[in-house]
């Protein structure tokens, strides 16, 4: 068991700096997510506490060590591939059992271990089989398998679930989660998938172009979101965006208005807004109420409807052209071409000082 | 099958038939003659009697060969010199290429540019330098250290362990094996020999069994210049100088054919053994053999 810090972490590739100035701390025991678009250095960094790369600047502890340039099976470290990673020609049994006869481990210090392993994945009737013979959420599990035997003080995930199709992709989720209730062993979790990062994270990291945008529990970042980017990378459907400029400000509320909007109250939060300034207004599609009487203060056309079952997705492009995304109830029934008027609650609004 | 489909499978079979022949026939020639006397051997090469064993059928060729030089000695020293080259060359070559491709270090896309771009160097350039170097080379040996290499084993090995090709067919294959497993193999805690010893090689049957034979076909058949150059003894000749034995004074062209007969034997059984690999590995590396 072990907390992680990064101070001020730094990776070069050549003249690109693709991780820059990291700061991160991991708590012993927590289940971190790091999350972010393809190419933000999300996986770049889980291989820096690995080992994997070499750290440019700045400094790594794991469990209160500074690991910077020790190799990987120093580190204390297990970690899972996208590809699964599992060696071809070995059986199941030897690949779960890799690590521990590459640590010299007695025969039967190997087969328990093995046994438990198999055992809390749900694959003792594979420990013969070749690779090539399961499917890839078995192999996932072998993977998994071989991670845990170790009894590593931090596992590492880089993206386990993106090879898997949907229905597999949740239970195997569900497995994590509950892997790491039973083992309270430090995690962390590389996915571009905010769904995983929502549900699995005690505290997600977001990233962007190699930096943190964001970190905190879920709840509070989906509640509190940071900045535009934050805000539009976790919830699903995206947060909807509406320039705005500042009509009036005092260190409570702003009152602002746009193309879209006129005079709506946001609380400011922690940021201060002067009169004039442009921003943005955010609001979540779950937040919109459709309005029957047309009283709302956006009004616009439905482009698109997506019924989900659970509920209808609409795609609305509003009189001043700006689009936005409604997450309505199931039984709402809205075709394109349909006038719609949207209320929503300004408590729940969000305000950026950045513009679109 | 429609009649044009089968027209067209017939005249396939037939140009690889035919293809086949001229590769199989000399084999038969060659087989045949060592069992003719010199006469009947030279009168039916210009007949198809050539390739049947039919006249004057013998083994005297066979007996003549072993009598006129040390066949089994001659065998015996290109089959330890070829196998001690080749398992020193597929180790060697395959933990250099291990390096290039797996391990970061300063400088080594140059330093295999080098390496590569030594092949073009014909032999016969080197040959001369090579002779002046093995003669100034030390070598330790039960009665200590001695200096020069000449009339030895290890001057017909050492020099041929390694070349570029090897390195390069190693290279190339490790480049298309999953990187993700090497560096999973990282974190479980190997060691980079034991990475190479437990994943890469294990994964590696392909490329080892192409290599083998290529480093075969060069150590066992073509091992000729090189000897003559640097052994004068004649207990550490290979098999291709003991051919030079019967071409002396009269050509003994049905002893020629029967010592060539049994040094084949060796090359055929190698190459049975290792075909299913070459074959798989040439169609999945796309490297021609």
């Amino acid at each position: 068991m072990a907390g992680i810090q990064l101070s001020n972490v730094r990776k070069q590739f050549g003249t690109v700096e693709v991780i820059r100035g990291v700061d991160i701390d991991v708590e012993d025991g927590e289940f971190v997510v790091f999350v972010g678009p393809s190419g933000c250095g999300k996986s770049t960094l889980l291989r820096l506490i690995a080992g994997l790369e070499d750290i440019s600047s700045g400094e790594l502890r794991i469990g209160g060590r500074v690991v910077n340039d020790l190799q990987p099976k120093e580190r204390g470290v297990a970690m899972v591939f996208q590809s699964y990673a599992i060696f071809p020609h070995m059986t199941v049994r030897e690949n779960i059992a890799f690590g521990l006869t590459i640590r010299k481990e007695s025969k039967s210090v190997v087969e328990q271990k093995v046994a438990e392993a198999a055992r809390m994945l749900q694959m003792e009737n594979l420990l013969d089989r070749r690779p090539s013979q399961l499917s890839g959420g078995q192999r996932q599990r072998v993977a998994i398998g071989r991670a845990v035997v170790r009894d590593p003080s931090v596992f590492l995930f880089d993206e386990p679930l993106s090879n898997l199709d949907a229905a597999l992709r949740m239970s195997t989720r569900q497995e994590i989660a509950t892997l790491h209730s039973q083992l309270k062993t430090t995690m962390i979790y590389v996915t571009h998938d905010q769904v995983e990062a929502m549900t699995l994270a005690d505290k997600i990291v977001v990233l962007r172009d190699g930096e943190v945008m964001q970190a905190g529990a879920p709840m509070d970042l989906y509640h509190s979101p940071a900045n535009l980017f934050v805000a539009g990378f976790l919830g699903a459907p995206s947060m909807n965006f509406i320039a705005v400029s500042v009509e009036n400000a005092d260190a409570k509320e702003v009152r602002v208005s746009g193309p879209a909007i006129s005079g709506v109250a946001v609380k400011t939060g922690e940021r201060s807004y002067t009169t004039g300034q442009n921003a943005t207004l955010g609001i979540r599609p779950q937040q919109l109420r459709p309005m029957s009487d047309g009283t709302g203060p956006l009004n616009g056309t439905v482009i698109l409807t997506e019924r989900l079952g659970s509920e209808t997705i609409v795609d609305v492009r509003l009189n001043s052209n700006d689009s936005i995304v409604a997450a309505l109830p199931e039984d709402t029934i809205l075709h394109p071409g349909d006038a719609v008027s949207f209320d929503f609650d300004p408590a729940h609004a969000h305000l950026f000082d950045e513009t679109l | 099958m429609t009649l044009e489909r089968k027209t067209r499978l017939i005249g396939l079979y037939l140009f690889l038939g035919f293809i086949a022949c001229i590769f199989v026939l000399p084999i038969i020639f060659m087989v045949m003659s060592s069992f003719k006397p010199d006469l009947q051997l030279l009168s039916d090469s210009s007949s198809l009697r050539a390739f049947l064993p039919v006249g004057d059928i013998g083994v005297d060729n066979y007996r003549d060969a072993f009598s006129r030089a040390p066949v089994g000695l001659f065998i015996f020293n290109s089959v330890f010199i070829t196998a001690t080259t080749l398992v020193l060359s597929l180790f060697l070559a395959s933990i250099a290429a291990f390096s290039f491709v797996f391990i970061e270090w300063r400088g080594k896309s140059v330093v295999l540019a080098i390496i590569i771009a030594t092949y073009i160097l014909p032999f016969e350039t080197v040959a001369v330098p090579l002779l002046l170097l093995v003669n100034n080379l030390p070598w330790l040996s039960t009665e200590g250290v001695t200096w020069g290499w000449l009339n030895s084993y290890q001057v017909q090995i050492v020099p041929w362990i390694i070349r570029a090709l090897e390195i390069f067919l190693f290279v190339q294959y490790f480049r298309d094996l999953p990187r993700d497993l090497v560096e999973s193999a990282r974190v479980e805690g190997a060691s980079w020999f034991q990475v190479y010893r437990r994943v890469v090689m294990p994964l590696s049957g392909p490329v080892i069994a192409t290599v083998a034979i290529l480093k075969f076909l060069e150590m066992y058949n073509n091992q000729f210049i090189w000897p003559i150059m640097v052994v004068q003894e004649e207990g550490l000749r290979p098999i291709m100088v003991g051919l030079l034995y019967f071409f002396q004074l009269n050509t003994a062209w049905g002893e020629i054919m029967a010592y060539l007969t049994i040094i084949t034997v060796p090359v055929l059984a190698f190459y049975l053994v290792l075909q299913r690999a070459f074959i798989a590995s040439i169609a999945s590396t796309g490297v021609k053999g």
